[in-house]
């Protein structure tokens, strides 16, 4: 049994939150060197370039890499034998949004969904919290923005629509999205599960890093193709015509009810922005 | 659809009429002048005062309208990222405020038809700023300041000062849309 102390867990929550809106990493970089060279559009090619050097003044300046600082999404990874003391979690990972937000000059962009009311400090955070073995805890924060959450798509499938009908829709979620969600998109595919596991899966598959392989070599094969697909659409970068709509497809898949095939897109956009740490 | 290897023309506010009908889909512009921000919750809001047929807190006759919700400027700088909001959710209010007088916007991403033809109609123009580049977009903003709404925060109505703030015009007053046409130039079948 390992104690750790929640206000820990606050600073570094706090820290992850700032340094994820300013640095981009590495893999995302490298993705955009990768479309550049096979980027026909000279439009699409400029909007590559531009993008790298955000990046690169955002993280020199400390500044956020896009305004849209994003909701706060916390994954907690909890070891079984960590006892947890000076308070409560969630209110401390709460808390660790609500400084980052404040000392890292971040938007407040949560509301109230009627009256639009901002909460005005970042929260609540959305936070899933894993038990797994050991005695350590890791923290990964992901600020995602509007725009691509927006254009993200949920279907109910039937069995016997099959791997043509995930592609089919996957593919046209993509192509009805068109400029809106800040192309070159990653596109996040969560299959089987039920309704909200199929949604979790297509959003933890973004954190795996672009430019690997999925492990899977049948969904790897998968990725491709709908990746393929996706490509030929022509949106290009930010829409304005191009080969380079999306770097990649990542999914992550589960068993699901005998009656149904679940399928949820989640749309990231470029600024893909994660961090992590571990306790 | 404009020569994009051209230099980028050169527009300053407030825009007339003339200055809409020179612009052509695909046209790479760098804009010098005002621009006012506004997006979801100061829409709103100016728009029901329209419908009841009160003045609004800003003129916005010949001026243009940037979609953003910058984050707040660290102290001694002007601004923080400040790049565009996609710009579909101000659909239902923007034929209204063309109609009145706005002679553009800034955002990112498609428009509605209705948009499109109050642009025809009224003469407007529709320009595309890089989505998700707002600290490369934040240096051509020189000055800001809050003038309507500082209740809403990052969604209140600011005055910006811009220099050579650069953007691509996307639906011109001839009814040209660059997304539809640049898509369609690349696509494969």
């Amino acid at each position: 049994m390992r104690e750790i102390d929640v206000r820990l867990i606050t600073e570094r929550v706090r820290e992850l939150c700032i340094k994820a809106n300013t640095e981009l990493g590495d893999d995302v970089i490298e993705a955009f060197d990768r479309a550049m060279k096979k980027e026909e559009s000279p439009l699409g090619l400029e909007i590559l370039k531009e993008l790298k050097e955000n990046a690169r003044i955002a993280k020199e300046e400390d500044v956020p890499i896009c305004q849209d600082t994003g909701v706060a999404i916390v994954f907690i990874e909890l070891g079984q034998d960590v006892h947890l003391v000076g308070g409560d979690m969630n209110e401390a990972i709460q808390e660790g949004v609500r400084q980052g937000y404040r000392d890292g000059y971040l938007r407040k962009s949560i509301c109230h969904p009627f009256t639009r009311s901002n909460t005005g400090d970042n929260t609540p955070a959305i936070i899933h919290t894993e038990i797994v073995p050991g005695e350590r805890i890791k923290i990964l924060v992901a600020p995602k923005g509007g725009g691509s959450e927006n254009m993200s798509r949920l279907q109910m499938l039937t069995p016997s629509d099959g791997v043509e009908g995930i592609k089919k829709f996957v593919v046209q979620s993509i192509k009805e999205s068109g400029s809106n969600p800040c192309p070159p998109t990653i596109v996040g595919v969560g299959i089987g599960g039920n309704f909200e596991q199929s949604a979790l899966l297509a959003k933890k598959s973004l954190l795996r890093p672009l430019g690997s392989k999925n492990p899977n070599p049948e969904l790897d094969q998968l990725e491709r193709d709908i990746l393929e697909e996706i490509n030929k659409l022509g949106i290009g970068p930010q829409g304005l015509g191009g080969r380079t709509t999306s770097p990649a497809v990542h999914i992550l898949m589960m068993p699901c009810h005998i009656a149904s095939l679940p399928l949820a897109v989640n749309i990231q956009c470029h600024a893909h922005r994660h961090k992590e740490v571990v306790i | 659809m404009g020569d994009i290897m051209r230099d980028p023309f050169r527009l300053n506010t407030p825009l007339s009429d003339k200055d809409i009908e020179d612009l052509k889909s695909g046209d790479r512009v760098t804009i010098s002048g005002i621009l006012y921000t506004g997006r979801d919750a100061a829409h709103r809001r100016l728009y029901d005062l329209l419908k009841e047929g009160r003045d609004l807190p800003v003129d916005l006759r010949g001026q243009i309208i940037y979609y953003v919700g910058p984050t707040p400027a660290r102290p001694g700088k002007v601004i923080g990222s400040a790049g565009p909001t996609t710009s579909y959710r101000m659909d239902v209010y923007a034929p209204l405020l063309i109609e009145r007088g706005l002679k553009g916007m800034i955002g990112k991403g498609m428009r509605s038809e209705a948009v499109k033809e109050a642009m025809k109609r009224y003469k407007a123009v529709y320009f595309a700023a890089t989505g998700g580049a707002g600290a490369l977009l934040a240096r051509h903003i020189k000055r800001a300041e809050v003038v309507a709404y500082e209740d809403l925060g990052p969604e209140a109505i600011r005055k910006l000062e811009v220099e050579d703030f650069p953007v691509i015009v996307i639906n011109d007053v001839r009814g040209h849309d660059l997304y539809r046409e640049g898509e369609k130039k690349y696509r494969k079948e």
